[in-house]
């Protein structure tokens, strides 16, 4: 079984089109990694998909890093 | 002052026969065709099961996956054709000539599998579940708008969607708009990926399709008595259209010069044509008033010829009624092996014509067995022909009873 940091990096790989390698753990969806608005709703979803929660649409916008989703997958397991 | 001269300086495609120009040319001279049963998904339940779908398309030759994500089938075929037309211009975007390159590329149809995805995803897990990408990704001028922004074209920007006609009209507002001064490039055409279920299952409800499930590849028998209607194709064609003096000016290679456009509607019925074909008729004319010459000097027709048992026939009188009924005209359909490419048809069909003049050669109407009686015209049956083309027509019509004719020239 992946870690939740494996599984949320592949996600984030696969709806932004970068390399798992590429992607740190501070990495900002928008500022390092090239998402847009658009691209940061979809990854939400992805999420969402990926570990069976739903996240309101106020803790969505906070966020913004893949330490960020990570907080908020764990915290929420 | 004289109108401005509007020629073809680059192509491209995506069709049942090919990923590309060559090999779907190869296609129409060898008289292949591009009918199979359809992949995708069950179709057990309709009473079509064949198709002309696109076989081998790599979308990551042309765009990150990522980007494709975002952009439904028909939009991925349209920019695929796009960037293979621009690219064989050689076309190069400046500060300098970006306001004066526009783009109008249509679909008849638009993004049938996203607004099916989206509408599963909405049954079954509610509003939030619906794709941001939704709605630009499956839109029908969103061909022509991820075209401007990733060549940077900031002139006129648009897309007609009048069904089967789409193409064409597309191609002949363009060439209006670059005679007018509003642009002097314009890359254009038309895209189709409709063969999903609700695609296939609209048309089958019409009563369009051919049922030939026991023989896919005669299914598309356009003029021929046992024709029992079209088959469904998916595809795209582009052309890039340029100003005479622009297109000489940065030495370009000229295909064709496109001479004529002529738009008409039956005024009729929604699906029908009238029987004397007088709306396909008008479209031609007003195409030859355009170009100013006389009908005798079109020595090729590509013709709409769908494969449908009142299509054909109106449309074979109404070039008898065009042309004259003595006339040597050889008329065919590409559709007897690629299909119906519903808004691509035009486009794709405009590209053929283009070739035939290149090359000199008249494409075969494959699968005319026994043409029908009243369909008395040359319809090169079975195998392409080698003969002298210095204008060619071609033609589409719509639902709606909207109906469209192009002429190129040999320049």
């Amino acid at each position: 079984m992946s870690t939740i940091e494996e599984r949320v990096k592949k996600i984030v790989a696969e709806q932004l089109g970068v390399k798992e390698g590429e992607i740190q753990n501070s990495s900002s969806f928008v500022e390092d990694l090239g998402a847009d608005s658009l691209d940061t709703v979809e990854l939400v979803m992805a999420l969402e998909e990926e570990f069976e929660t739903e996240i309101p649409d106020e803790e969505a916008e906070k966020i913004t890093t893949v330490q960020e989703a990570m907080d908020y997958v764990t915290a929420n397991q | 002052m004289s109108r401005r001269r509007v020629v073809v300086t680059g192509m491209g495609l995506v069709s049942p026969l090919g990923t590309n120009l060559d090999d779907s040319w190869q296609g129409i001279l060898a008289g292949r065709s591009g009918v199979a049963p359809i992949e995708g998904f069950d179709t057990s339940a309709f009473t079509t099961r064949f198709g002309a779908q696109v076989k081998g398309f790599e979308v990551e030759d042309y765009m990150p996956r990522k980007d494709a994500r975002k952009m439904d089938l028909f939009i991925q075929y349209g920019m695929a054709a796009a960037i293979q037309a621009i690219s064989d211009s050689g076309l190069e975007t400046t500060e300098d000539n970006a306001d004066r390159i526009g783009c109008a590329i249509g679909s008849g149809i638009g993004g049938l599998p996203m607004i099916e995805k989206n509408h599963e995803s909405l049954q079954k897990g509610g509003p939030r579940k619906i794709s941001p990408f939704f709605v630009p990704g499956s839109i029908i001028n969103m061909i022509s708008g991820n075209l401007a922004i990733r060549f940077g074209f900031r002139g006129p920007n648009i897309a007609i969607t009048t069904a089967c006609t789409s193409g064409t009209h597309n191609i002949g507002y363009s060439a209006r708009t670059i005679a007018y001064g509003d642009a002097d490039v314009m890359v254009c055409g038309g895209a189709e990926a409709a063969s999903t279920p609700l695609g296939l299952g609209g048309f089958a409800a019409a009563r369009a399709l051919s049922t030939r499930n026991d023989d896919p590849q005669t299914a598309s028998r356009p003029w021929d008595k046992d024709r029992d209607g079209f088959v469904l194709g998916d595809g795209a064609g582009v052309l890039v259209l340029e100003e005479y003096e622009h297109a000489k000016a940065r030495g370009a290679k000229i295909y064709a010069e496109l001479t004529g456009f002529g738009m008409s509607d039956d005024a009729y019925h929604m699906t029908l044509p009238p029987e004397d074909g007088r709306g396909a008729a008008a479209a031609m004319r007003n195409a030859i008033r355009d170009a100013g010459f006389n009908a005798d000097v079109i020595s090729y027709i590509n013709a709409h010829g769908t494969s449908t048992p009142a299509g054909d026939l109106a449309e074979s009188r109404a070039v008898e009624s065009v042309m004259g009924a003595a006339s040597k005209v050889a008329v065919s359909s590409t559709k007897s092996m690629i299909g119906h490419l519903l808004g691509a048809a035009g486009a794709v069909e405009a590209v053929f014509c283009i070739l035939a003049i290149r090359d000199q050669v008249a494409p075969p109407t494959i699968n005319l067995e026994n043409p029908q009686e009243g369909c008395n015209l040359d319809y090169v049956p079975k195998e392409a022909r080698q003969m002298k083309i210095d204008h060619a027509l071609t033609n589409s019509f719509g639902f709606g009873g909207t109906n469209g004719s192009l002429i190129f020239s040999k320049v």
